[in-house]
């Protein structure tokens, strides 16, 4: 079909660009390693608890998802390539593309953290649930990714860009990351797989209404 | 329209009478006597102006999307200027059910915040209606602006029903009726009213909803006036 | 250029009661014409009298205020995401991606668009044709402006459009691009639509038809 044709041409497009120029990489990769560290001076050697250490786990996703999700639609007002892709591609290939670099972005960025905190947080950060933790993060980044997508559409179109982001974002993630954090606490805590049921319930609910809803809307936020 | 402005005016000032100078009693006789429920007693007055002013915002919330996506479909900036006016009553109502919300926690539970699922909805709720504001302001063209903020508005709202689910697994209830109840549906408490307060409580209910809707005609009036004025002078 | 004479193509273009406003200021009103393959049309007027607007509503990148555009192909109705497939259009509110070379634009452009002809074999013959060949593999970025227009009409042509627009077509260009305009817009003439936006008189007389666009008195809509 060529909609799946041209969706992946797009995701093609930006990851070549993304290795390309490195604006996006470069950027979170060195703002997880400024909270991390500014996270460990804070504690010191103190060791945070399963429900601490979730909860900072998604706040540095979080703001680091803030400073850099934006940039799949602003890269393209910047510079002006906003309209020859309108020409070349439909909307829903522009947000199906988008969505799906996004998705990518925020689960690189899920290792990235994982594996600083392995090391930096040893005797504390130990997933005792790999199972409910490999989910968590699998919808959590979706989630995430389909929020901030519809989002970074809204705002690349607006003038103050650089703050209006996490402030559009924080209310409608708010539920997202409750649950995901909710859920990373049992993974730490050893729970059982089906304990985290529920939650993942909410997440995969949240994946799909703000998917579909984004798709239905996109067309008003895309098209002038 | 005379109706709903006299009306309301009429309303509130009896409820506010009625709902502060009618005493309780362990054994009510009659209407004008106000049963004692445990725990809550003289602080069980606030249901007649935190509920209906938390009603009353959900309501302009509504509202507002409703007219947002009247505008997504037609493009006429006549429902955008209906669903921006929702939304500052809106913002308006929330900030008053926030405020008397965190009376009736500070009497109640001894401090003003405590994070219980009622208030952290009412709090996100706030939220929205900041960051639709916050996204007008940074929109020059009138076109965008309009059907920007509705997209947004709708984006949010659809993360509000997963509050409903949410807020409860996640945190203690203190809010009446949050105990015991897995559901914890909607802003409206189950407690049991004496008839004489639940009609207390209903004309509340309805003295703020007009009173929302008088001044919600108002504001639209207000901002086609000005409109008009603007095109013909520009 | 090439010697073959390719076929009219069967299209027809039909605007019926265009109008566009800005922030309640009225560009244009009631802008209505009819084009067929062969026909040409100068859209001319002052800075400003929404030229550049009009280009943009017909390539269906900016939806109107009011009125309808109805693209035919082969005689049958195509709805205007559709019908851009058809379209080529050189702007300069059209940008090309300066973290890739001229070669690599034409090819993902292409992908992104799902076309169904050998990339790179039109890819060498635009390139030639605009005189960029010997660059083709340089990036966008190190383009002067004359080159980056001369890739916007490689870009515009590659897929052999029916409808050709052209916003301000020789900005940027020397004597000689000029002169590859000019075969362009002849070549396009003899096998589809031309319209040509412009303040140059010498270009309006390309085409056989003109839409001068006057100025109009802001008006604001009317409110129930």
């Amino acid at each position: 079909m060529s909609a799946l044709s041209s969706t992946y041409a797009l995701v093609r497009k930006d990851v070549q660009s993304e290795l390309r120029t490195r604006y996006a990489l470069n950027a979170l990769l060195m703002f997880v390693v400024t909270a991390v560290a500014t996270i460990l001076f804070a504690l010191r050697s103190d060791q945070p608890t399963p429900t601490v250490l979730s909860g900072m786990y998604w706040v540095v996703i979080f703001f680091t998802a803030m400073s850099g999700l934006s940039r799949i639609f602003v890269s393209e007002e910047e510079r002006g390539t906003t309209m020859t892709l309108q020409l070349v591609a439909s909307p829903s290939v522009v947000y199906f593309g988008k969505l799906l670099f996004n998705v990518a972005l925020t689960l690189s960025l899920t290792l990235a953290v994982t594996l600083l905190y392995t090391l930096v947080f040893s005797t504390s950060f130990i997933i005792q649930t790999p199972s409910i933790f490999a989910v968590t993060v699998l919808l959590g980044s979706l989630g995430f990714a389909s929020a901030a997508t519809i989002i970074a559409a809204i705002v690349a179109k607006a003038n103050t860009r650089g703050t209006l982001y996490p402030v559009l974002s924080f209310p409608v993630l708010i539920v997202l990351l409750m649950t995901v954090m909710s859920a990373t606490t049992r993974a730490l805590d050893g729970e059982e797989f089906r304990a985290a049921m529920g939650d993942f319930q909410i997440l995969v609910g949240y994946i799909l209404a703000m998917t579909g809803g984004s798709y239905l809307l996109f067309d008003y936020v895309w098209k002038d | 329209m005379k109706f709903v402005k006299y009306g309301s005016i009429i309303l509130i000032t009896f409820v506010i009478i009625a709902g502060l100078a009618i005493p309780l009693s362990s054994s009510p006789q009659g209407w004008l006597q106000f049963p004692v429920i445990p725990a809550l007693e003289e602080k069980a007055r606030n249901i007649f102006f935190h509920v209906p002013v938390a009603w009353t915002t959900v309501v302009a919330f509504l509202v507002s999307l409703y007219y947002g996506y009247r505008y997504l479909r037609t493009r006429d900036i006549d429902y955008d200027i209906k669903s921006v006016s929702s939304a500052g009553l809106g913002l308006l109502f929330c900030v008053l059910a926030t405020i008397t919300g965190a009376l009736w926690a500070k009497f109640n539970w001894g401090s003003f915040w405590n994070w219980d699922p009622r208030e952290t909805s009412i709090f996100v709720l706030l939220l929205i209606y900041g960051a639709y504001f916050a996204l007008r302001s940074a929109l020059d063209s009138e076109e965008k602006r309009a059907a920007l903020s509705a997209v947004y508005s709708i984006v949010a709202g659809i993360t509000v029903p997963f509050f409903i689910f949410v807020m409860p697994r996640m945190m203690a209830g203190l809010h009446p009726g949050a105990k015991g109840d897995p559901e914890g549906a909607g802003p409206v408490v189950q407690f049991d009213m004496s008839p004489n307060m639940l009609l207390v409580f209903l004309l509340s209910l309805l003295g703020f909803t007009l009173l929302y809707v008088w001044l919600f005609t108002m504001r639209v009036r207000m901002a086609k006036l000005e409109y008009e004025r603007s095109i013909h002078h520009s | 250029m090439e010697s073959r004479n390719p076929p009219m193509t069967d299209v027809n273009l039909t605007v019926a009661g265009i109008a566009k406003s800005f922030n309640r200021r009225a560009i244009f009103r009631d802008i209505s014409f009819s084009l067929e393959g062969g026909d040409s049309l100068a859209i001319t007027g002052r800075n400003g009298s929404g030229k550049s607007t009009l280009v943009k509503i017909l390539c269906g990148v900016l939806t109107p205020s009011a009125g309808t555009v109805q693209y035919a192909i082969a005689g049958k109705d195509v709805p205007i995401d559709a019908a851009k497939d058809q379209l080529g259009l050189v702007s300069p509110h059209l940008q090309l991606y300066d973290e890739f070379s001229a070669l690599e634009n034409l090819e993902l452009l292409s992908r992104i668009r799902s076309n169904n002809f050998p990339i790179g074999e039109r890819a060498s013959e635009f390139l030639k044709l605009v005189g960029l060949w010997d660059r083709r593999k340089d990036m966008v970025r190190t383009y002067s402006s004359g080159m980056k227009q001369r890739l916007k009409y490689a870009f515009a042509l590659l897929h052999r459009p029916a409808v050709l627009l052209l916003d301000e077509p020789t900005s940027n260009l020397d004597a000689e691009g000029v002169e590859v305009v000019k075969r362009v817009v002849e070549a396009q003439k003899s096998t589809g639509i031309l319209v040509v936006a412009t303040n140059n008189e010498m270009e309006a007389t390309w085409c056989a038809r003109e839409l001068h666009l006057a100025d109009q008195a802001p008006i604001g809509t009317k409110l129930r």
